[in-house]
């Protein structure tokens, strides 16, 4: 973005330049969040969550587990971005905010694999035969 | 100002507190009947007859935990659904501003004592 405008070049461009995106990417992954999480919260009120099996069969159907591998990334993705900005405001000196930042994104990508790879397991153990099916 | 400060400590608790409840329990209902009554047992209820000094700790503090986590999901909720009007750039007149913040702080604790009356409505009915 070399010559144009004053304003052209700062378009777009905070301290970090991806401010803009970072906030678009908040925004979105939170419209997933009111369908996807609502959508859960309700869930489990219907649920009888002390059952396991009919929880299980529950979330071993198609589309919820779809629908829960989609929470997944939009709530991880979501709160790791706010996390940052928490971390970015609140954790001062540059080695113990990168540390922090490493911490979140192992947190986050961790959180969100360990999350995805249940609901697969759950998806599949009717097919797989493995405990936890009916 | 307090709606600002609560939608960032609404957030960091179901980021952690939540996300860690959520895996925890995806966990162990992947994991097998065993697992997910041994979690039940933790957090809910533990059904033995002689409940061990851990659980009845763990019994009371998973509710507390739940309680707080369905606060904090309808306090970001209302809140997040204030900041997307924000963006529009709309009701930044301090009177409507102090009017949404306050009903989003009202409508937070509303929101959870109801879902919490009905739970201990349908505990009570079987």
């Amino acid at each position: 973005m070399g010559n144009g405008t004053r304003l052209g070049r700062v378009r777009g461009l905070g301290s970090s330049h991806h401010g803009s995106h970072h906030w678009l990417q908040q925004r979105l992954t939170a419209l997933g969040n009111i369908l996807l999480v609502t959508w859960f919260f309700v869930s489990l009120l219907r649920l009888p969550l002390g059952d396991q099996a009919a929880v299980h069969r529950w979330a071993s159907s198609p589309t919820v587990a779809l629908a829960l591998i989609l929470l997944v990334i939009s709530v991880f993705w979501h709160f790791r971005l706010g996390l940052q900005v928490m971390i970015e405001d609140y954790v001062h000196g540059e080695a113990t905010r990168l540390l922090a930042i490493v911490a979140l994104n192992f947190y986050a990508i961790g959180g969100a694999a360990y999350g995805i790879f249940a609901i697969v397991r759950i998806a599949l153990a009717p097919v797989a035969g493995v405990p936890g099916g009916m | 100002m307090a709606v600002s400060i609560l939608h960032r400590i609404s957030g960091d608790g179901l980021a952690i507190a939540g996300a860690l409840m959520f895996l925890w329990w995806l966990g162990a209902l992947a994991a097998g009947p065993d697992a997910y009554a041994a979690f039940v047992a933790c957090v809910w209820h533990d059904p033995s007859p002689e409940i061990g000094l851990f659980h009845q700790i763990t019994n009371i503090l998973g509710k507390v935990v739940l309680v707080g986590l369905t606060w904090a999901f309808f306090q970001h909720l209302f809140s997040g659904l204030r900041h997307f009007v924000l963006d529009t750039g709309a009701g930044y007149e301090l009177k409507t501003n102090k009017l949404w913040s306050m009903l989003v702080m009202v409508g937070a604790i509303l929101a959870t004592t109801a879902t919490w009356l009905y739970i201990a409505k349908e505990a009570l009915n079987g």
